[in-house]
């Protein structure tokens, strides 16, 4: 891992970056209001996706982190996606 | 033993994150639930998910996005040498977890007084997928709760240290790491939000 | 780098002196020597009081019907043996105790990166292990329910399976503590010419251990407090009457189980590589490839959690793919047994005690991976599952395999920690005990198993007493086996000849220090020049 200063981030991102939250939070109520069937479920998720990028990205500085850290990062969420993910090998074919 | 003790700002902030994964996986294991509880019961999910307040839920999703924005310029504000808006900043992040469990005490009393908590006897007369919606809510809504709650304590913890001086332009790592923990807690509900309280 | 002189001119190393008087100096200590003796100590105490348990569970099946005890009391007798041996004995083990002491020695660090946070993961254990003893005694009585908890038993008896949960969630935390530690420590705190490429393939193991403490620790976590929950508020989140889902509750579990056994088992192959080369004069065979398969093991371990759920009511497709998963684990496995293998192959090697516990390690393991596929393949498993096979089965690689390690490691770093050195005779003599009763005791079972018995019931049939009998000789053979090591071991700390620096001329860094090591650990940071087991270059040969 790198020895640098680490970066200061300025308000101004920070502010962009909270402004980009608020619009997106709206957007997800909004499009919650909208009948979808299965697809609500998966805008939600999708728009909850963007939002917690920005939040790691630049509330957490993830942005300007070693790659390592980013790929650990990775690493956590593809473990946890696993650990959703095969369960549905059973779930979806239980009642076959 | 004897030498200076040894700082290294890197590893602490690795340590962090590790500690953050855990987190991670620990909401980890109730979303592995709701995934497959939600696959099974569609329409239970979506109707139970009515009977939570949208406005009780926006709000707190306001409180936390702006204090993550808080705690994140802290750390902005102590870099650029000016502590006192540090602790300003930070002062209004506790406040916010505060509004943001008075919200959720406010809450959890109006579905209790219905009827509807954990195990309740209404749940059990409901639809298959009431009962584990309604316990998955309460659980992950505690827990995130209790985070809520470390997360301020942290927070008021690094306030002292800033005020103190401990904590400076020099050495932030401490309050960068807390800033860390807390944006955790609003990453955690910013999914917890659209699950519990925005599916039809 | 030649042999440090201990700065201090004291030889009793970091066993000595300290911030803090007496037993404070230790039980307060920062110093990851003294944490991971501790820890020793305590998971050593925890192994005694579970191997009781055992004993005493063999004794009660020497016979069919009641012999000993009662239904509802080896029902308890087996839950506290298995949380034990899992939870205070075999997870912790190797990691918490040897890599406590070892892993920092072996990058060249003075300490972990968190040495205050080390000594807290140790209360945590020391906590956690006093709760899961105290739920023995408690008011409604003790669990029942076997180590995995499983529901909806778990939620309906009335025993205190409550206080053991929670127990083991204060012992997971402990672990995700030592393992967020290590990894901070290998990243961070590696000497100078300390590569990657020369780390030892024990800390490669270690690291990739952590990574599992880390990312699957926590999922247990959240399972037990789920049990608690449901225990207290009854929301039905695997109850079907309410929508919920028992399988869920063994997904669950098993998402940390499965991959707990390579927390197990991985830091024991670990070791097992240590030893083979320092016996076998030799560099390691296949250096990247044993370091890669670690990873690799970690990894895979991650994806086949569903393979002790082939007769849960889980769908045909979630066995099928389970399956198939389980049986790329064994891939890294069988790397690691051959490089091992090809590392002895024309080595000079010498039959001491830590060479014959990382022998037996391979034999048992062996034959406790391959038995163990007989069980990953689900048309197989159906018939054995449940039956005294698999225990026959986990009890060859966990005890056989990590319990033959950690024994291994206690031998091979005995007089490094203590600076003395046990009665090799008799230390052999013990080894020989444990091994023969060992391989009574377990293939007993796995031959009762393939006939049918099954796991869990403190009575069977008449059919199965002989090789029931049996069975229980071979663990009065390795009962007086483990006596015999123990005292050996404790003797030898006692009064052991004093033992040198570096008395099996190994490679790694920890032997260029005295014997015991002093407190701070280098005295000046070691510039390392050549590979853990280039015994040439280090001029070993």
């Amino acid at each position: 891992m790198s020895e640098e200063e680490a970066h200061v981030v300025s308000y101004r991102t920070y502010i962009l970056v909270w402004i980009g939250l608020l619009i997106l939070t709206t957007v997800t109520i909004l499009a919650a209001q909208v009948d979808l069937g299965a697809w609500n479920i998966w805008l939600a998720l999708g728009i909850a996706t963007v939002k917690s990028a920005l939040v790691v990205l630049f509330f957490m500085h993830m942005k300007y982190e070693h790659w390592l850290l980013r790929l650990f990062f990775l690493g956590a969420l593809a473990t946890l996606a696993i650990f959703i993910g095969l369960n549905f090998f059973d779930i979806l074919y239980r009642y076959e | 033993m004897s030498e200076a003790p040894h700082r290294d700002d890197a590893g602490a902030k690795l340590g962090m994150w590790l500690f953050l994964f855990t987190e991670l996986l620990l909401f980890g294991g109730l979303f592995v639930l709701y995934a497959v509880y939600v696959t099974r019961h569609p329409e239970s999910f979506a109707s139970a998910s009515n009977e939570l307040d949208l406005v009780f839920g926006t709000i707190n999703t306001l409180i936390l996005i702006t204090s993550s924005l808080a705690v994140a310029a802290s750390v902005t504000a102590l870099r650029k040498g000016s502590p006192g808006t540090a602790q300003v900043l930070l002062g209004a992040a506790i406040a916010a977890a505060m509004v943001f469990m008075i919200n959720k005490y406010f809450e959890w009393s109006e579905k209790i007084e219905h009827g509807l908590y954990a195990g309740s006897s209404l749940l059990k007369d409901r639809a298959d997928g009431w009962g584990v919606y309604f316990g998955l809510y309460y659980f992950t809504t505690g827990l995130h709760g209790l985070h809520v709650i470390i997360g301020a304590a942290i927070l008021a913890w690094v306030f002292i240290q800033v005020r103190s001086g401990r904590i400076n332009r020099e050495h932030y790592i401490s309050l960068e790491n807390a800033g860390l923990y807390w944006h955790l807690v609003d990453l955690i509900w910013i999914f917890v939000f659209p699950l519990y309280y925005l599916i039809l | 780098m030649t042999q440090a002189a201990n700065p201090t001119g004291n030889d009793r190393g970091f066993l000595e002196g300290g911030k803090y008087p007496g037993l404070f100096g230790w039980i307060f200590s920062t110093d990851h020597k003294r944490i991971g003796l501790l820890y020793m100590y305590a998971i050593i105490t925890a192994f005694i009081v579970g191997a009781c348990l055992g004993l005493l569970i063999r004794l009660e099946l020497i016979a069919p019907g009641e012999t000993l005890m009662g239904a509802q009391t080896y029902n308890a007798v087996f839950t506290l043996h298995g949380v034990i041996m899992i939870f205070l004995f075999i997870i912790p083990g190797i990691p918490a105790a040897f890599g406590n002491i070892f892993l920092p020695l072996h990058i060249g660090a003075q300490d972990v990166a968190f040495p205050r946070l080390n000594l807290l993961s140790w209360w945590l254990y020391i906590i956690g292990a006093a709760m899961a003893l105290a739920s023995l005694f408690g008011g409604g009585g003790a669990p029942d329910t076997g180590w995995t908890f499983y529901v909806p038993f778990s939620l309906e008896t009335s025993t205190n399976v409550s206080l053991a949960a929670f127990g083991v969630f204060t012992l997971g935390f402990s672990s995700i503590l030592t393992g967020l530690n290590f990894i901070v420590t290998v990243h961070r705190l590696r000497a100078p010419g300390m590569t990657w490429r020369r780390l030892s393939l024990f800390v490669w193991a270690l690291y990739s251990t952590n990574w599992v403490q880390v990312l699957a620790t926590p999922i247990l976590g959240i399972t037990v407090a789920l049990i608690v929950l449901e225990r207290i508020f009854g929301a039905g989140l695997f109850d079907p009457t309410m929508g919920g889902d028992p399988i869920m509750y063994q997904h669950l579990f098993w998402i940390y189980s499965h991959p707990a056994v390579y927390i197990m088992v991985l830091p024991a192959m670990g070791v097992v590589s240590e030893i083979i080369p320092v016996f076998s004069r030799k560099p390691m065979f296949g250096y990247v490839a044993v370091a890669v398969s670690s990873l690799s093991i970690a990894a895979f371990g991650s994806l086949v959690w569903g393979h002790h759920m082939f007769t849960s009511g889980m769908s045909d497709t979630a066995i099928l793919v389970f399956s198939f998963l389980t049986f790329i684990v064994a891939i890294p496995s069988a790397i690691k047994v051959f490089n091992w293998v090809a590392t002895l192959y024309k080595g000079s090697i010498s039959l001491a005690p830590p060479m014959l516990y990382a022998l037996s390690f391979i034999i048992l393991f062996s034959i406790g991976g391959l038995t163990g596929l007989v069980l990953g393949s689900a048309a197989t498993d159906i018939h054995v599952h449940d039956t005294y096979f698999v225990v026959g089965h986990f009890h060859y690689v966990m005890f056989g395999g990590t319990g033959f390690a950690f024994f291994g490691a206690m031998h091979y770093w005995f007089p490094k920690i203590y600076g003395r050195m046990y009665n090799m005779r008799v230390a052999t003599i013990a080894w020989a005990f444990l091994f023969v009763g060992f391989n009574i005791l377990y293939f007993s079972m796995k031959l009762v198993g393939l006939r049918g018995m099954p796991r869990r019931y403190y009575d069977y049939v008449p059919e199965y007493t002989t090789l029931n009998v049996v069975a229980t000789v071979g663990s009065w053979v390795m009962a007086i086996g483990l006596i015999t090591m123990f005292v050996n071991i404790f003797v030898g700390m006692r009064r052991g000849a004093p033992a040198g620096d570096n008395p099996w001329k190994s490679a790694t860094l920890e032997w260029t220090l005295s014997s015991p090591p002093p407190a701070e650990n280098f005295e000046k940071e070691p510039v390392v020049t050549h590979g853990p087991y280039d015994y040439q270059e280090a001029g070993l040969l």
